[in-house]
């Protein structure tokens, strides 16, 4: 499947007296690869909270391919093509690599309801061998999830939103508690993925040398709202940005490349 | 899940451990081995088709004793009315319970954890109310007397004893063959997901509420199949059947035996019944016995005998590896 194109429009929730999304419209062309930034509390994890379905906005509207997807339940949102991996692996402890993809799959195809059949079906193992080829997971498939370090964890967790072969991929911090060194090989790697598939990929980070690195456009949120957009260049040049967030250390000045 | 057999082999399995089981009980034709074959069927059974619930779906019911009650009575009730084969009364029974399960589960599965076990727990209670107040269809304290006729079929007489443990070990094996295949299917990988990650399973597109039902339902017709045994083999059904207590042995049947491997409650509910008859003959306290025993095996071991044997033996594999 190819990239989606994802529309957000006006998106506003708040909790209470607080605005959590206050005004948000962003578009995500088909295909390209953006990062989100902002301070903590800038409302990014709601912002994916809200695009996936996982919390409600108060107004405003979520558009996938021009489709109103904004008041669907999870379910049919995740149906309709947008797959999400979360900051803390969100994984099932006891089943190995090989099996959480194929019931993944599964339950995505709707087919868990089989009293008669065996699990794993071949056919379904087939394409977790895909999924776990291009993640780099094929050496640990008979692993207990349990068992994965920390960063392959994240990275199966990326792999079972991957396995529902989605339109948009939202990764809430991929590189999240991860050494330097881990950070980039998974950033390479979650790189690697968007080129081979060519969804509509959107990240959160924190660190700013990869956002720069790979990113295609940047959006940088603050209390809520967005406060710059555009290539890593555009941005580190905004002023607005710089005092707001990155202070000088990624700016970039008038001059430089 | 590489190695395993497929469901063919479970029934060869199954077939071999019959004549395991049954050929030194009927060589040795003792009385009491014969009565232990079946009330290890009847226990086994309900024991295994809890962990259903426990262990692969992670639900645990305090109330399960409630369908292994009602296919008790559902059964006792259509013998005693005549005119029932008893291959008809158990297909009923067993349709009856799942219908009941199905009413109970409906409310119950809605809710998780400590608020699912009390939920379980009270339905029992107001079942065996109802059973215990409503004397002139069941009984009431008494139970249902009178005894239950057992009409010879296909040459099985169920009113000998040695067919009658052959019969209830084939219902017991069957069953497990069955409850194997569940455990194995996409269905029962469905039930596993509910079990590590609701959340997870509910985002992939699994509704918890159906499949918690569905599950419910299965572990209550098949505790439904081994009441109809409980009453063949006494002859009756009794409000204890439906008791929280007998929920409570068949916890203790798991625990005993191991939650994570598949055939723990069926070691479990074997250690359970040679303990409690060995503990009955020796003292009057034998809740206290087993209280000590199940302590001592939760607090040393942390896992059940079985669940502790085959991680020790994955681990001395892994070590050599």
């Amino acid at each position: 499947m190819r990239g989606g194109r994802l529309e957000l429009q006006g998106l506003r929730r708040t909790f209470g007296g607080v605005v959590a999304t206050d005004d948000v419209s962003l578009n995500f062309a088909a295909g390209t690869l953006s990062a989100i930034i902002g301070p903590n509390g800038a409302g990014k994890t709601t912002l994916f909270h809200l695009i996936s379905g996982k919390i409600k906005p108060t107004a405003g509207r979520v558009l996938l391919d021009g489709a109103d997807i904004t008041n669907l339940d999870r379910q049919d949102i995740v149906r309709r093509g947008v797959g999400r991996a979360f900051q803390v692996a969100n994984l099932f402890p006891s089943f190995t690599v090989a099996e959480s993809l194929v019931a993944a799959m599964l339950t995505h195809e709707g087919r868990t309801a089989s009293l008669f059949r065996a699990f794993p079906p071949p056919d379904v193992a087939a394409r977790a061998d895909e999924v776990m080829e291009l993640c780099g997971l094929s050496s640990l498939a008979n692993i207990t999830a349990k068992h994965l370090s920390h960063g392959d964890q994240k990275l199966l967790d990326i792999a079972l939103a991957l396995a529902l072969d989605p339109k948009v991929l939202l990764l809430d911090e991929p590189t999240a508690g991860m050494g330097p060194e881990e950070r980039w090989r998974m950033i390479e790697r979650v790189h690697r993925l968007w080129e081979a598939r060519r969804m509509t990929l959107i990240f959160i980070e924190h660190d700013m040398d990869i956002v720069f690195r790979i990113a295609e456009t940047v959006r940088v949120l603050r209390y809520g709202a967005v406060l710059a957009q555009g290539t890593p260049e555009e941005v580190r040049r905004n002023p607005a940005v710089i005092e707001a967030y990155l202070g000088s250390e990624h700016a970039l000045e008038g001059d430089v490349a | 899940m590489r190695t395993a057999l497929s469901w063919r082999g479970d029934v060869l399995v199954a077939a071999l451990a019959f004549l395991a089981l049954a050929v030194p009980a009927f060589l040795l034709g003792l009385p009491s081995v014969l009565d232990f074959v079946v009330r290890f069927a009847i226990f086994g059974l309900l024991a295994m088709s809890l962990n259903l619930l426990i262990g692969t779906t992670g639900l645990v019911s305090f109330g399960h004793a409630a369908f292994f009650g009602s296919g008790a009575y559902a059964f006792g009730l259509l013998m005693q009315s005549g005119g029932w084969s008893i291959p008809a009364a158990i297909l009923a029974a067993m349709v009856m319970t799942a219908l009941l399960a199905l009413a109970i589960g409906a409310l119950c599965v809605r809710l998780s954890e400590i608020y699912f076990a009390f939920l379980t727990l009270a339905f029992q209670m107001l079942i065996h109310s109802v059973v215990i107040s409503w004397v002139s269809l069941t009984g009431g304290d008494q139970g249902l007397m009178g005894g239950i006729p057992k009409p010879p079929f296909l040459g099985i007489d169920l009113g000998n004893q040695g067919h009658l443990a052959l019969f209830s070990l084939f219902c017991l094996l069957a069953s497990v063959v069955a409850l194997r295949q569940i455990v194995r299917s996409p269905f029962g990988a469905a039930l596993r997901m509910l079990r590590d990650n609701p959340e997870r399973a509910a985002f992939l597109g699994l509704s918890i509420f159906r499949y918690r039902l569905a599950a419910f339902v299965i572990a209550g017709t098949f505790a439904g199949l081994s009441g109809v045994l409980m009453s063949l083999y006494v002859s009756g059904a009794f409000p204890t059947f439906l008791y929280w207590t007998t929920s409570g042995e068949a916890i203790f049947m798991i625990m005993l035996g191991g939650i994570t491997v598949f055939l723990g409650p069926l070691a479990g509910a074997a250690i359970f019944l040679v303990l409690n008859d060995r503990i009955t003959n020796i003292t009057e306290h034998h809740g206290l016995v087993m209280g000590t025993i199940l302590l001592l095996l939760v607090l040393g071991l942390r896992k059940g005998l079985l669940d502790f044997v085959v991680d020790a033996w994955r681990e001395r594999r892994e070590r050599r590896a």
